[in-house]
């Protein structure tokens, strides 16, 4: 998903695995096995550790890269209130991306190094940011189909056993179904407009599809993380489990539209009460989460020269917080 | 550099009045009425409060998690302080 499950800790070395000792690995996971939430200063495994410190970073990240290829739309909705919409969905991003670092440095890692990881491009995030918005029906496809994928994956990660981030997970799917709902609104509108209209939002739909299909990971076969984070409860349901769900409630939603799914291959299984897809170009997915995607490269150079041309700000807003502090010892 | 990051603050809104503050999450600010106006912008988008509270991170005291059982061990056997220690007999009603 947000993350994908494809830069998950290691193994504990073998350091950590003498450090800690069976008695503390097993009453560990006897409390996630009770459903017990596991909170910011309780004992962990470091592996544990690691994995959520990956994952609820390149979570946040994935949600502030997410902001680019709306914003990019944001000086040209075509009304005020649309206007107004994206913006506001825009911000609640931001948000998303605040409330998932905040979770994360409670594990102990800093707000600086997590974004000099994202700035250098040592950390991962969602391979979906990585596609262009064209047209303004790209912003419905998003708002329907990339929420849309994010909202399935995001509602099992409420019931994650690490406390913060289960509990800004809660806060987040909160504010996910206006953003999933204002971009099928918008899809509706294009449909029911011009013949033009409509083929924008065709378009849309043909480039977003499987991107979205691939924002849940890997194949469970090729998915060699999945195992450990499902004992930990970090993870609930599998990657193809989640593909499945979304493809079987975006199906009907697609032919409500009047818009064509672009899988000629795609059939209900009367039997299996589920649809039948094609295969996902795995090389296509693997390219892009390398780096090699069409806006890879642009979409961090955009967020490295946000970073740096707001550094003045970081410095002047510290110097004056200095300079009231040093007087009010003085008083 | 010395000091890359802002301080990082705890955040504590108050839904509605009449429920105590609750913790929400943090956020980094310069200093204290940076902080308020971030958790607002963070936590409160949607008017999910009446009330907000911040505080240096670094101000809470807290205590030890694995030191639980030892540090709430006095009150674990005074079960005297619970209602259901004492026996009264049926027939006395309103008790
Ligand atoms: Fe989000
Ligand atoms: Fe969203």
């Amino acid at each position: 998903m947000y993350t994908q499950g494809l830069d998950q800790a290691g193994k504990g070395g073998p350091d950590t695995r003498e450090a800690e000792s069976r008695a503390q690995l097993d009453a560990f996971q006897a409390r996630i096995d009770a459903e017990e939430k596991i909170e910011a200063k309780d004992w962990m495994p470091e592996a544990y550790r690691r994995t959520l410190i990956r994952q609820i970073s390149q979570h946040a990240h994935s949600e502030i890269i997410g902001m680019q290829p709306e914003g990019n739309w944001l000086t040209r909705a075509p009304t005020m209130k649309r206007k107004a919409i994206l913006l506001a969905k825009v911000q609640d991003e931001a948000g998303h991306g605040l409330y998932l670092y905040s979770a994360a440095e409670t594990l102990g890692v800093s707000r600086d190094e997590m974004v000099g990881d994202l700035l250098s491009g040592k950390a991962k995030y969602s391979s979906i940011f990585n596609y262009p918005t064209l047209t303004w029906a790209d912003i419905g496809a998003i708002g329907w189909l990339v929420d849309g994928a994010a909202i399935m994956n995001q509602i099992p990660l409420c019931r994650c056993s690490y406390g913060p981030y289960s509990r800004a997970m809660i806060r987040v799917c909160k504010e996910e179904s206006f953003h999933q709902r204002q971009g099928y609104e918008l899809m509706l509108t294009l449909c029911r407009g011009t013949d033009e209209q409509k083929a924008m939002a065709q378009d849309a739909l043909n480039r977003f599809w499987w991107p979205a299909l691939m924002m849940f990971g890997p194949n469970d076969a090729a998915s060699s993380h999945s195992a450990q984070s499902m004992a930990w409860k970090i993870k609930r349901f599998s990657n193809d489990e989640l593909r499945q769900k979304f493809i079987d409630v975006t199906v009907p939603q697609a032919e409500f539209l009047g818009l064509s799914v672009p899988d000629a291959a795609l059939w209900f299984n009367e039997n299996t009460e589920h649809y039948e897809h094609s295969d996902i170009d795995w090389q296509e997915f693997f390219d892009v989460i390398s780096g090699n995607g069409p806006c890879n490269r642009q979409r961090l150079a955009k967020r490295r020269k946000a970073h740096d041309d707001g550094a003045w700000v970081r410095e002047a807003a510290r110097a004056y917080a200095d300079k009231k502090a040093a007087a009010e010892a003085a008083a | 550099m010395t000091r890359q990051e802002w301080p990082l603050y705890e955040v504590f809104i108050r839904t509605r009045s009449g429920l105590s503050h609750r913790h929400a999450g943090s956020v980094h600010a310069a200093d204290d009425e940076m902080a308020l106006n971030n958790a607002r912008d963070t936590y409160t988008r949607r008017s999910e409060g009446v009330s907000i509270w911040v505080v240096r991170s670094d101000r809470i005291v807290a205590s030890d998690p694995a030191e639980t059982s030892a540090f709430f061990d006095p009150a674990e056997d005074k079960i005297y302080r619970h209602p259901t220690f004492y026996d009264i007999p049926d027939e006395v009603e309103n008790l």
